[in-house]
């Protein structure tokens, strides 16, 4: 069986009067990339500062590495937390912080550190608070790359970052992953960007999990089916509606469902078309049913709430 | 190329079994890892694993311990074989339905596909869209 690097119990995270977290428990096995999903405020970002031991648990218990974080420098040293707004010392340089880093982390690739500042165009010799927004982000994916820590953590790391530079992340994240496996933790309101890179996916609103499930079976669980309103209203008949859309007599409605062959075959000689339905789609509509949205959340809530998870800082 | 058409497990079990029909793969050749797969469609090498091993399990493809991955001999006809039942269902049926809602006799549409075989070129014919959904479903 795999190990689990992360184990949460019934942990609860308050601050004056705003439960950020509300008693959630999970795991995080070796080896995988888990996806931290979720809306702003969602609490995604508390869990994360709670088990880099950077907050404390108000309640329940947190073992990293079988351990407790708090003030625990033999599991710190195997973490890395890269924040959305990480801060680093006013006068350092890139360079300077690449330095810090290996002397922190023991899988620090110095080399790999160097190839990736080069691919993200970084000044290694310019300070870091006079770095564009961009590039300050690419400072933290870099460290948090290069530093191999055993289990990584990247909240919404990309901020600034156009589309190619996000890509080339990706690609880096991918790759060294395969040739130096670990367990890695990313936050993203970029759904679709990287649904294919994630193993698992944990959501999480108004501080509880909502959704924690392998990734493609989150994938395989909703289809839709479009065609002849009549048609697709009988077809879908007795299945749970996630969302629908209708224009004049034509209508395509996602439903929870694993089609077998043989319902495959019966919609296609219905004459209705079958699709599937995003990872992102299915966290959006999570989401929404957990807020409190009716039944089948209507497509213009749907699609204001696709903009918001997409919605790239800039 | 992978895209929302379905888990990404069985699309990449479709890529690789149509490079075996195509002859892209050929039998006993050397299939890449999956981390190969990861890289190059970016995504998950748990993912991709998962659908070599859907190919391992079906015994089209067979592992060479610390060699890696291989195309097991007959596996081009089996999935010729599967492919062809696929046929009916996939194309031939479709075909018909589309025929029969536009008003198209059986003796134009019989006409239509004698003058498609007559006309078509092996050029023609090996441009049709060969990717196909994998004509099964995943089974878990």
């Amino acid at each position: 069986m795999s190990e689990d690097v992360v184990r949460v119990t019934d942990l609860t995270r308050r601050y004056k009067d705003v439960t950020a977290l509300d008693t959630i428990s999970l795991t995080f096995r070796k080896d995988r990339i888990y996806g931290l999903l979720g809306r702003n405020g969602a609490g995604k970002t508390t869990l994360m500062s709670v088990l880099t031991a950077q907050g404390f648990p108000s309640d329940g218990t947190v073992e990293v590495f079988g351990e407790d974080p708090y003030e625990n420098e033999a599991v710190l040293r195997r973490l890395c937390f890269i924040r959305e707004s990480q801060k680093y010392p006013d006068n350092f340089t890139p360079a300077q912080a690449f330095r810090a880093a290996s002397l922190f982390f023991e899988g620090w690739d110095q080399e790999f550190a160097l190839r990736l500042a080069e691919d993200f165009q970084l000044p290694q010799k310019r300070q870091i608070k006079k770095l564009s927004r961009g590039q300050l982000s690419a400072v933290g994916i870099i460290i948090g790359l290069a530093s191999r820590a055993e289990l990584t953590f990247f909240d919404e790391p990309y901020l600034g970052l156009d589309a190619v530079a996000r890509h080339l992340f990706y690609d880096h994240l991918v790759r060294d992953y395969a040739e130096h496996p670990r367990t890695v933790v990313l936050s993203s309101h970029l759904i679709d960007e990287v649904a294919n890179l994630l193993e698992h996916v944990v959501v999480i609103d108004r501080g509880r999990i909502i959704m924690n499930d392998d990734a493609e079976a989150v994938r395989g669980s909703a289809v839709t089916v479009s065609g002849p309103a009549g048609v697709v209203a009988s077809f879908v008949s007795g299945r749970e509606v996630l969302f629908e859309e209708r224009l004049m007599n034509t209508a395509s409605v996602s439903v929870r469902a694993q089609l077998s062959v043989a319902e495959r075959r019966e919609a296609a000689e219905l004459g209705l078309t079958l699709g599937q339905v995003s990872l992102q789609q299915l966290v959006v509509h999570a989401s929404l049913a957990h807020s409190g949205g009716g039944m089948a959340a209507s497509q213009a809530a749907m699609s204001a709430f696709e903009a918001e998870f997409t919605e790239v800082s800039r | 190329m992978i895209d929302d058409s379905g888990p990404i497990f069985l699309q990449i079990a479709a890529l690789i079994e149509n490079d075996i029909v195509s002859g892209a793969l050929p039998e006993e050749g050397q299939v890449p890892s999956t981390n190969e797969f990861a890289q190059f469609y970016r995504i998950n090498p748990a993912t991709a694993a998962k659908g070599v091993n859907t190919l391992v399990d079906e015994g089209i493809l067979y592992k060479r311990r610390g060699i890696g991955m291989f195309v097991a001999a007959g596996a081009r006809d089996r999935l010729l074989g599967r492919r062809r039942d696929d046929f009916r269902a996939q194309f031939v049926q479709p075909l018909c339905m589309e025929a029969d809602k536009l008003g198209i006799s059986r003796g134009e549409l019989l006409a239509m596909l004698t003058a498609a075989l007559d006309g078509a070129g092996p050029e023609d014919a090996l441009n049709t869209d060969v990717v196909s959904t994998r004509g099964r479903q995943h089974h878990e």
